[in-house]
């Protein structure tokens, strides 16, 4: 479906150059959902705007790599034929529905313009009528077509970016951070809902996201960036009961658990690396606490620990779990 | 047990042009010396207006606040100021709870300052750095700015600034909400230390659940400015009695993959607190309400010591008897 290729995307600023996106590798497959997780910083969101082309330029720039949509590379497109392809083809939904909504707009003409956009012919009546659907679609009263953002809460906000993404069945679905800003009960509202909707519509999503108990909840594979690299990538299970990398075992320590009593967390120590000076060995060597001399200067190499579980550390999982794997 | 802070019936109610905001609608609960008390809450339950009410930042519509066994009604001019350096509170967002043009040394000698604790300026000196010490400020950040610092930096200024009167009661006003995971981690292990350390008492305002369970020795559920459950933090998660706790808890996504339990969905979202309905206030979401829970306030019943439940039904949602 999605394939990034050897990614790099850098904004070049007057401060110098910020390596966002270092060499990313990941496919997301027909129908799977795929998590990106990492902290702020971490290069998520370059990524998924990387794959819709819309890294801000200048200061932003998409250096080398490729992006494989259903084999056809994406970067070598025109701007007019990459604008048929969002929407149609890869949909975005944004962190925030407070602001990515048109607040002058009403709801159903937000929508309808998605329908207008990208099929020419079809009519303002029908454009509508499909605006109406897609609204019931995604659990709200069709008759609040007429309403403005400002009169819908977060959650039903968010309901509404939904239905703009999936209005022209797009195959995949970039979702940045799309329950961050709701409280709990309505984010499990809006994770149930597209969870049912991707169904539905056989659509593939890259969910990107800071939590991994979400990623547990709704993803089949997850990928962790660290600094603008994946440092660990393979399916949820693997990666939760069999963590390779010492980062992803720091971040799995720093949450607290509802089922598990713990009397302190393990955080990991430091702050991730100011993107505009990287370490030149292992990005995340000063923070970690199997590094050893050669992390320093040595950039990891990806290793495969069991079948489609990668991690990108020097020392791999042996050591990365203390030593009491064999 | 040792009282330290004990509030009766507390409101806060705020005038708009819809009508009256019951955004704190009769809270009665005591803290414990040392202890921790989690306040969990969507958003718009009333959670921080708690906190900033109990501590003073806004006057109360009506009730009682007990400190140390006196009521701060009755507090002189003298002894209020007293009292203020007793309780300190440490904001959501670190971003905009510090002043940027103040220095961060500037920053946290300011309740020094204002209270006239140093007798001249090399002890103050000695105190910033000593409070920058306790909360993990290397000194080389003593001039910079806050905008020069990350969040998990900007927060640890905060927590000095609160720790600067050498304080009893800290509120926490979601001290870690705009935090990532692993500097997240940093804080609360911090603030449990340094609980540890000083004996302090926390009332940690918080949404996020693990968090709460994880510091909290007893934690209370608030939804529309009424308590719905308040219960010992074990006790709360194994046996969840309110329909509202139960939906809350198993909406958290938990990185647990052994034992995902079956979700349950609330319908709708959290309703206006103007001028509520009389009843309980969580009927509306409820799969369980009837006639009854929409029309009369349901009663706060002590299920078992020290686990407070507010539900008519609750006896028979959970097939259990209360005498």
């Amino acid at each position: 479906m999605l394939s990034i290729r050897e990614l790099y995307i850098h904004y070049i600023t007057d401060e110098g150059i910020v390596k966002a996106v270092n060499g990313v590798s990941f496919d997301v497959q027909e129908g799977e959902t795929v998590g990106l997780v990492g902290e702020t910083g971490a290069g998520k969101t370059t990524t998924a705007l990387g794959v819709m082309r819309l890294v801000p330029n200048p200061p932003g720039r998409i250096i080398s790599g490729d992006i494989l949509l259903n084999g056809e590379s994406l970067l070598g497109l025109t701007e007019a034929q990459m604008r048929k392809i969002r929407g149609e083809k890869i949909a975005m939904i944004f962190q925030d529905p407070m602001t990515s909504l048109n607040p002058v707009l009403t709801v159903g003409d937000q929508i309808a313009e998605v329908v207008r956009f990208h099929n020419k012919k079809t009519s303002r009546a029908d454009a509508f009528k499909k605006a109406a659907e897609m609204l019931g679609t995604v659990g709200i009263d069709p008759d609040r077509m007429d309403e403005y953002p400002h009169q819908f809460s977060g959650g039903m906000k968010q309901r509404v970016g939904i239905a703009i993404a999936l209005t022209c069945n797009p195959g995949l679905l970039i979702a940045d951070e799309p329950t961050t800003a709701l409280d709990v009960t309505i984010q499990a509202q809006v994770l149930n809902l597209m969870v049912k909707l991707k169904k539905e519509f056989n659509t593939s999503m890259l969910l990107i996201t800071h939590d991994l108990g979400v990623v547990a909840d709704v993803c089949d594979k997850v990928a962790i960036m660290y600094a603008g690299e994946i440092v660990e990538f393979g399916a949820v299970p693997d990666v939760y009961r069999n963590t390779g990398h010492p980062y992803t075992i720091g971040l799995f320590g720093s949450i607290p658990d509802v089922k598990k009593k713990v009397k302190r967390l393990s955080p990991i120590q430091g702050l991730m690396p100011d993107p505009v000076d990287l370490p030149a060995g292992c990005s995340f060597e000063p923070r970690c606490q199997v590094a050893t001399a050669e992390c320093k200067t040595l950039k990891p190499r990806v290793g495969e620990i069991s079948p489609g579980h990668m991690v990108k550390c020097t020392h791999h999982w042996r050591e990365a779990n203390h030593g009491h794997s064999s | 047990m040792d009282t330290l802070l004990d509030v009766k019936n507390l409101k806060k109610f705020f005038k708009t042009p819809g009508g009256m905001l019951h955004a704190v609608d009769g809270l009665t609960f005591n803290i414990d010396r040392g202890k921790t008390l989690g306040i969990v809450g969507e958003s718009g339950c009333g959670k921080s207006t708690l906190g900033r009410t109990v501590i003073g930042l806004l006057s109360k519509s009506g009730g009682d606040v007990f400190f140390e066994g006196r009521n701060i009604k009755t507090l002189t001019k003298d002894e209020s100021l007293e009292l203020r350096k007793k309780m300190q509170m440490i904001f959501q967002d670190p971003f905009s709870s510090l002043n940027p043009r103040m220095t961060v040394s500037e920053s946290i000698a300011e309740g020094l300052i204002a209270h006239n604790i140093c007798k001249n300026g090399i002890e103050l000196n000695r105190q910033v750095s000593n409070l920058m010490d306790t909360v993990g400020l290397a000194s080389r950040f003593a001039l910079s700015y806050p905008h020069e610092l990350d969040g998990g930096r900007r927060q640890r200024i905060g927590i000095a600034r609160a720790l600067a009167l050498n304080p009893k009661f800290i509120v926490c006003d979601e001290p870690v909400s705009a935090l990532d995971v692993s500097i997240q981690a940093q804080i609360l292990n911090l603030l449990q230390d340094l609980q540890e350390e000083k004996g302090l008492t926390y009332m940690f305002i918080t949404h996020n659940l693990s968090v709460v369970k994880h510091i909290s020795t007893e934690i209370m559920v608030m939804y529309l400015g009424r308590l719905v459950e308040k219960s010992p933090s074990d006790e709360l998660f194994e046996h969840t009695l309110h329909p509202y706790t139960q939906a809350l808890l198993s909406a958290i996504p938990t990185v647990n993959l052994d034992g995902k339990k079956e979700r349950i969905i609330l319908q709708g979202e959290i309703f206006s607190p103007i001028n509520p309905n009389p009843g309980c206030r969580f009927a509306a979401r409820c799969v369980y309400s009837r006639e009854k829970c929409r029309e009369i306030d349901p009663e706060i019943n002590e299920v078992t010591p020290g686990h407070f439940v507010a539900c008519h039904f609750m006896e028979e949602i959970n097939g259990i008897h209360v005498k």
